[in-house]
């Protein structure tokens, strides 16, 4: 029995491109919030012992500090993430014995980055992001060199960037929407995580593609359609299972494993299902619709040359 | 016997002893009870702890950025910088303090388990500066003195003081000028009592380059005063009034030229403050500036052990959830791979003890994010496994077709992974260096576990009789 994809591939091409809108427009409306360690500044985690303090209390106290611009973001009963701009060592203590005559107050963690290293991080990141863009290119026209036949292997490199991209801009387009409403920022485990994304869709894309190599080099590359399509019904029950083993050891996370790892995980979560999503739905939909785009070409240009 | 059971055999033993290494309690607690009662002494197995990270132990990570502009050979001052803030953390009393050059200038000085975090940074930042400065010429001094004068009037009259030339004169000490004697030279100082009125001296003794500027130094000022500054004020307290500031200025008048490279500091003051600049200039008269921090993470010690656990039980239960899912879809050869996975974590976990690997929040995210991805080698196998089996071939043929079918998926997809947590370690910063090695460590180690642990089992224990029993796969 073979699953036939490819007949409601536009369907999925909808499906898809909407998400992709969505994501693009969040990302223009709303932007990105981006944590401090590529912003500069200070974040505090305080917990008050007894109840968090109005925002207007706590502005008030810091009031002589010139802190310019402070958010206050209460987390669970009685703490609080206090961010505001970069101050040294000195001040920070001020702060802190200000914080405790408002009410009995214990810092949890503080972190302070200088602008320099803000800015630094945020060109690694982008360096790192390109890098791996291109190595991953790279690899998979090297690994699918021998099928150049009936599509040539780098098309196989580009239909897996197209849905590498798909699978980077869907959760960045989620944060961007978390960020503006629910204040959850970007921070290095995000930007991890999103690299891992790259990583692991293009290690399913791959399973799946290598299944449609075998299968040309075993039956010829003849109904490019048919090889396709019976290649994703042979993988389909493998990559639910890979998917669904990662996504129960990551949701295990997301609700159970700290605050720092949380967003971590739920940025895994969403990549991971659309990568698995994408190789099957977006990648080899791709090859056939590129494949029947080529054949048709080829047959208007030689009805073209029959007649004339 | 064949020769998969020898491998069978070598992997269990590998097994037992990781998980051991991991978690000896069991096996010492087991060994003292057979120690008491068969009077044996067999050894302990060693215990040696995790390495924790700051943000699961608590504790303050700093980093310094230090002013390299006037040094020529920038790589060796950045190694003396380092030795001697390790010397002052150690001071400190931090157990396993890190102290590390990052990059070109930068410094990384991290204190797990530190609470008081103003005083530590007071300690480092406050490294003693130590410099010798002579005394400036006439003309200098007076045209020093005119520029104060002049930001003075512009300052009283509120304009603008950068119009003045040279208006950053007015900062500088008009009567003596720095030397290039500075504290990288000093080797020692120790403090001696005076033979008659037994006060007590600070003895400087410096190296064999040092001697020699010295040497310079004091032949061109003979009967001219010598300025000793410490941290940019007057190193002992001149005026008798038992603080030292703006008004002490310790410059005594160079006898003759010194060859010997020893200075004796003389003066009015305490044993007490004699020991405390004798201490302060031994623990690190700092051969490079360094400001305050230019990054600074604290972690309370609370919140670093509630992300451990949390950690760990999310791990722990996300395990158990794939074992289950692993026996439910794939019967028989799912609980193999439950036990092959089990090992699994334990090798990690043995190699994380004994490289030691610091365990940060980020480590045990990509290890938890490796055990969902080690999985997938298994399911690959298992997949093919089935299909063969359904194509009718015999058991043992299909699990060697099954793995040699897998492979090249398995090698391809784990290698890009792989690629890509090799760019995350050379270009990232310190968070994700953690876990991209820890992600890479934990695909290695599954790569390995497919290839001799699942695999073994498959062939050890799928033999005739699950001919009969074909249901259970």
């Amino acid at each position: 029995m073979q699953v036939n994809f490819t007949k409601y591939s536009t369907f999925y091409y909808i499906f898809s491109g909407i998400l992709i809108i969505a994501a693009i427009v969040s990302l223009s409306m709303f932007g990105l919030k981006f944590g401090i360690e590529f912003m500069g500044g200070s974040n505090m985690e305080v917990d008050f012992q007894k109840a968090t303090p109005s925002n207007e209390a706590i502005q008030g106290a810091l009031k002589d500090f010139n802190l310019g611009e402070i958010t206050v973001q209460p987390t669970g009963s009685t703490g609080a993430i206090l961010q505001f701009k970069g101050v040294d060592e000195a001040t920070h203590q001020q702060i802190l014995s200000a914080l405790n005559k408002l009410t009995p107050v214990q810092e949890k963690s503080f972190q302070y980055i200088g602008p320099s290293i803000g800015q630094e991080l945020r060109n690694k990141t982008e360096l790192a992001i390109f890098l791996a863009l291109l190595a991953i290119t790279v690899y998979i026209a090297f690994a699918f060199r021998k099928v150049s036949r009936p599509v040539s292997s780098w098309k196989y490199s580009v239909t897996s960037l197209v849905a590498l991209f798909h699978n980077v801009l869907i959760p960045i387009g989620v944060f961007s929407i978390l960020g503006k409403f629910y204040n959850v920022e970007i921070t290095i485990p995000i930007i991890a995580a999103l690299l891992t994304i790259l990583g692991f869709s293009v290690h399913d894309t791959i399973v799946v593609f290598d299944r449609i190599r075998e299968n040309i080099l075993r039956r010829g590359m003849g109904q490019f359609e048919d090889t396709v399509n019976w290649s994703l019904t042979q993988t389909l029950g493998r990559s639910i299972s890979t998917v669904l083993t990662v996504e129960f050891v990551l949701v295990s996370l997301y609700f159970l494993g700290g605050e720092t790892l949380k967003y971590f995980a739920l940025a895994l979560i969403i990549g991971i299902t659309s990568g698995a999503y994408s190789s099957i739905f977006i990648a080899s939909p791709l090859l056939v619709t590129w494949y029947k785009f080529n054949l048709e070409k080829e047959l208007k240009s030689n009805k073209k040359t029959i007649k004339g | 016997m064949a020769q998969k059971y020898y491998i069978l055999i070598g992997v269990l033993i590998l097994a037992v002893l990781a998980g051991v290494f991991v978690y000896p309690n069991y096996f010492n607690k087991g060994v003292d009870f057979l120690n008491s009662k068969l009077s044996w002494t067999l050894p302990h197995f060693p215990e040696k702890p995790f390495v924790l990270g700051l943000d699961l132990q608590g504790g303050v990570s700093l980093v310094y950025q230090a002013d390299l502009s006037q040094i020529a050979d920038k790589s060796s001052a950045m190694s003396g910088l380092r030795d001697v803030i390790e010397r002052r953390v150690n001071m400190f009393g931090v157990s396993e303090p890190v102290v590390e050059i990052q990059g070109q200038d930068r410094l990384l000085v991290e204190l797990p388990g530190v609470t008081n975090v103003q005083q530590a940074i007071q300690m480092i930042g406050e490294t003693p500066y130590l410099e010798f400065d002579e005394e400036r010429t006439a003309t200098d001094t007076q045209q020093i003195l005119d520029v104060m004068k002049q930001v003075q009037a512009a300052q009283t009259a509120k304009q603008d003081i950068t119009k003045i030339p040279n208006w950053q004169m007015a900062l500088e000490n008009p009567y003596f000028k720095p030397t290039d004697l500075t504290g990288k030279y000093l080797t020692k100082a120790t403090v001696i009592f005076d033979p008659t009125t037994y006060k007590p001296q600070i003895q400087l003794q410096f190296n064999d380059a040092g001697a020699a500027i010295f040497a310079d130094i004091t032949g061109r000022n003979i009967n001219k005063p010598l300025a000793i500054y410490l941290d940019g004020a007057s190193i002992i307290d001149t005026n008798g009034d038992g603080k030292i500031d703006g008004q002490d200025n310790y410059a005594p008048i160079v006898d003759g030229k010194i060859t010997g490279g020893k200075a004796v500091i003389t003066g009015d003051m305490s044993d007490q403050t004699a020991n405390s600049i004798a201490s302060r200039l031994n623990s690190g008269a700092l051969p490079v500036k360094i400001g305050s921090p230019i990054s600074q993470e604290t972690v309370g010690p609370t919140l670093g052990s509630v992300s451990l656990q949390k950690s760990l039980m999310a791990a722990i239960y996300g395990l158990l959830a794939v074992v289950i899912f692993m026996v439910v879809f794939y019967r028989f050869p799912g609980l193999l791979a439950s036990i092959a996975l089990a090992i699994y974590v334990a090798i990690v976990l043995a190699i994380f003890k004994l490289i030691p690997v610091t365990l940060t929040l980020a480590g045990i995210g990509g290890f938890i994010l490796s055990i969902g991805m080690a999985v997938d080698a298994n399911i690959l196998m298992f997949a093919r496994m089935k299909e063969e089996i359904k194509s009718g071939k015999g058991l043992s043929q299909a699990i060697d077709e099954g793995f040699r079918r897998a492979w090249p998926s398995i090698r391809d997809s784990n290698f890009n992974s792989l690629i890509v947590c090799a760019i995350l370690f050379f270009v990232a910063t310190s968070f994700i260096k953690g876990f991209a090695f820890t992600l890479a460590l934990g695909i290695f180690v599954s790569l390995f576990s497919a290839i001799f642990i699942t695999r073994i089992f498959l062939m050890v224990f799928i033999g005739k009789w699950a001919e009969k029993a074909r249901w259970l796969l």
